[in-house]
């Protein structure tokens, strides 16, 4: 371990670089009284400030030969002949360095592919756009590429003129292009109870951002002439085998914000997003967004679908199911530094994350790297839209102590993402959906980063 | 002098309307037509909890049993109990809850899971989901009698009918009432997006900004432990090999504090899939085969890989069981025989007999 190691990159440095002799003593005396205690006695030392001696390493060290021989010696990408544009018909790809950011599967959770999820590489993602490749993935019943000129939309119910479109006609009509996030309602489920998975892809994944593009759903409603008095429910309805339905509120609709979407980030939408034709709730949890959406009925009464009386139901600590619980609270979770990573040395960091809100903009996100005694706000990237993912980034430097860091949302209504303890002393722990508790990451002496919740 | 008046204006009010009706059909000239009454019966097949939309018909428990145990118990098991593929149908409810319309067992946190029928507060929700996306590989293949046999014999099954039951569009009210959970729900939240169920204005949770000072004493409460550390796979390969910060080798035990922790391995594009892999996995994805096998998990038949186990080399023996199907190599429950095409057939067979490689 002693020994130099070519440089290549940001490699890890030897110990000795980074850490003080009087730290390891300690800690390797603590880790000797049992993991569980190792953990948290390492953390509450560093709490309560104990003084840092160690001297802050250079992440990129001049190395014996007098330089970096990437610079020395000119590569051959330097030197050569580069490839040529892409051939004609072909759809461009990211990088092969970056084949480790995919989406995944969490491990036993599901026992068939077709009613399954995959979930996004948080931890690897910048900005607020999802690339449409890596958008998380929640099937029912299977995904399908449907032909798109053999796709209809129909709308019937409490209409004067029950009409049916195809693709082409919608596509013809005023459209409109927003960024919104959807967010399944099981999103962070595991975590109810317990830390159960290690990463933010796992805790948080089941999110995505997107620009969606589509009619807003009451332009065609006024077109069949809808009630839109007395037909205060919408039934939605997929294509698909599992023909999802959900029921969506006419009020939302009439604000205008819910649309049919074809477009996703300047594309058509994608076959495991519902290509070619999905509803986009904003606010509200994935599962109303119906893809492959075939039909649209407004009624008086709501539905009580499989999805809203079997599954999506919250249990109550008084053994009452909530049903139709549908908005995304406010929620934020810090990406870097996240579970699953090494920090590679002490010193600058930019922790940064996402926060959003089902009820409109984000409006203040804070960051603690205590633990959640003190907080510092952090500064919110632009743009920062209704109903969708809100960047934010702190500057911090690590002093190689044990720390813990957590983000804090706030919504433009004053709501502020609770902790475990608040949520759980209203909810329990059984109720699976709607988790939006804060998240802490447990970042160690040795760099690791681990998923924690505090008491 | 009065009457004229209101006569006059209701006139107005006529042509009014009449203009801005015409108006919005003017909007949008030549987008969509009127859908036909045969269009809108081809689709419009969804049950409301009052029962409207719901086909007339019929069926017994006893015949409910004869379909459910060919199309339904290989994924639910024969009584409608297994939590093998998906969630527990049945089971958890009492004559109690029959009686009340609360499930006791959703307020006991020691019992183990919540059936469909713990949880389920309207029958028509039952009724519909079956209608549109049962069985799992054929959805809406059952008949409107059919649909009402499966019903009768699940409700049998969770002592909600008794054995002889025949189930109807007459009856069915009457049996919503006799729904386990009829009374388990709840409307009282602030997560609806409107005031349709007039419920809670406010969230359930009150958290404030407290900026300085704010938790007492902060102490962990739950971390993974130590044996998970390389559950979801090697975290290293699931992190840019470039940035802050890189993946943990969970491969390796965790370093001790005052080490590093091991670094992520140096960065390596990964070998494409082969082509034999990527014919064969589209093929099965194609015929539906991943709907019972998993990759290397067993759901309803054994994962490919053990099939590519027990069965290196025997191309010509595996084509013959994928078109014929077959039971007891791998279990009692039978695969049916398969209908694809014999290249199609021969293909996944030279994969699975190679090894079932990627």
């Amino acid at each position: 371990m002693n020994q130099e190691r070519p440089v290549q990159g940001s490699l890890r440095k030897a110990p000795e670089s980074f850490l003080s002799r009087d730290g390891i003593r300690q800690v390797v005396a603590e880790a000797k009284s049992g993991r569980r205690d190792f953990i948290r006695n390492a953390f509450a030392a560093a709490a309560t400030g104990a003084a840092f001696h160690g001297a802050m390493a250079e992440s990129n060290p001049v190395p014996t030969e007098g330089g970096d021989p990437n610079i020395l010696n000119l590569p051959e990408h330097s030197k050569g002949l580069g490839q040529g544009v892409a051939p004609d018909g072909s759809y461009g790809k990211p990088s092969k360095y970056e084949s480790d950011v995919q989406r995944r599967q969490s491990p036993g959770l599901t026992q068939t592919t077709q009613a399954s999820v995959s979930f996004a590489p948080l931890q690897s993602l910048f900005g607020i756009v999802t690339p449409s490749g890596l958008h998380f993935e929640r099937h029912h019943q299977g995904w399908w590429d449907i032909d798109p000129s053999k796709h209809r939309f129909m709308i019937n119910g409490m209409v004067k003129s029950p009409k049916v479109f195809t693709l082409d006609e919608i596509m013809r009509l005023p459209a409109v292009s927003r960024f919104h996030f959807i967010e399944c309602g099981a999103n962070t489920a595991v975590e109810w109870g317990n830390v159960a998975v290690p990463t933010a892809q796992y805790t948080h994944g089941m999110i995505s951002c997107s620009e969606f593009t589509g009619v807003p759903l009451i332009t065609l409603l006024e077109m069949a002439g809808a009630d839109l008095k007395n037909g205060k429910f919408v039934l939605a309805e997929g294509a698909d085998g599992s023909s999802m339905t959900r029921t969506i509120p006419m009020s939302l609709i009439k604000s205008g914000e819910v649309f049919v979407a074809y477009g996703q980030n300047g594309e058509m939408l994608r076959p495991e997003q519902g290509y070619p034709l999905r509803l986009i709730v904003p606010g509200v949890q994935g599962v109303s967004w119906v893809k492959y959406l075939r039909r649209i009925e407004v009624g008086d009464k709501p539905y009580a679908t499989k999805d809203e009386a079997i599954h999506y139901i919250d249990l109550q600590p008084d053994g009452l199911e909530r049903q139709y619980t549908s908005i995304q609270e406010c929620k934020s979770v810090v990406t870097t530094p996240s579970g699953g990573q090494v920090l590679l040395d002490k010193g600058f960091y930019n922790i940064t994350g996402l926060a959003w809100s089902g009820r409109g903009k984000v409006k203040k996100v804070d960051v603690s790297v205590d633990g959640g005694r003190n907080w510092r706000t952090a500064r919110l990237e632009t743009p920062v839209l209704s109903k969708a993912l809100t960047r934010f980034n702190l500057d911090w430097v690590w002093d190689g102590k044990p720390t813990i860091v957590q983000s804090r949302a706030m919504d433009e209504t004053g709501f502020v993402q609770p902790t475990y303890k608040q949520l759980r002393a209203v909810r329990g722990t059984r109720s699976i959906y709607h988790n939006n508790a804060i998240q802490s990451w447990l970042v160690q002496e040795n760099g690791e980063v681990k998923n924690v919740q505090v008491a | 002098m009065f009457k004229l008046r209101n006569a006059f204006l209701a006139t107005a009010l006529i042509a009014l309307l009449g203009t801005a009706g015409a108006q919005v059909d003017a909007k949008y000239p030549g987008v969509g037509r009127a859908a036909t009454a045969k269009e809108v019966a081809a689709w419009d097949i969804d049950v409301r909890p009052d029962f409207k939309g719901l086909p007339a018909g019929s069926g017994t428990v006893a015949k409910g049993q004869d379909i459910w145990e060919s199309k339904c118990a290989q994924c639910h098991g024969i009584f409608g109990e297994s939590g093998e593929v998906f969630s527990p149908l049945v089971g958890g409810v009492t004559p109690e809850d029959i009686k009340k319309g609360r499930v006791a067992n959703l307020m006991n946190a020691a019992y183990p899971g919540r059936t469909t029928f713990m949880k389920v507060p309207t029958l028509s929700t039952i009724w519909d989901y079956i209608n549109r996306a049962m069985p799992w590989t054929a959805p809406k293949s059952l008949t409107t009698d059919e649909v009402y046999s499966v019903v009768a014999f699940l409700l049998n099954l969770n002592g909600i009918v008794p054995d002889d039951f025949t189930l109807s569009d007459k009856n069915i009210r009457e049996v919503q009432g006799r729904m386990p959970n009829r009374n388990g729900m709840t409307t009282q939240h602030a997560l609806w997006p409107g005031n349709e169920f007039g419920g809670a204005a406010k969230p359930d949770t009150r958290n404030v900004a407290c900026m300085k000072d704010c938790a007492p004493e902060v102490k962990l409460a739950s971390f993974l432990p130590e044996f998970a550390r390389n559950a979801h796979g090697n975290l290293a390969e699931q992190n840019r090999a470039v940035g802050a910060q890189h993946g943990a080798d969970t491969t390796r035990p965790e370093a001790k504090a005052g080490t590093p922790a091991p670094a992520a391995a140096p960065v390596a594009p990964k070998p494409e899939a082969s082509s034999a892999g990527k014919t064969a996995m589209g093929l099965l994805q194609k015929n539906g085969c991943t709907a019972c096998h998993g990759v290397t998990n067993k759901i309803v038949g054994p994962g490919f890989a053990d099939v590519a186990k027990k069965h290196a080399g025997k191309a010509d023996y595996l084509t013959g069981k994928i078109k014929s199907g077959g039971s007891g190599v791998w279990g009692d429950i039978p695969m049916p025989p398969q209908t694809l095409s014999d290249a199609e057939a021969k293909t996944i067979a030279a994969w699975l007999a190679s090894g079932a490689g990627k």
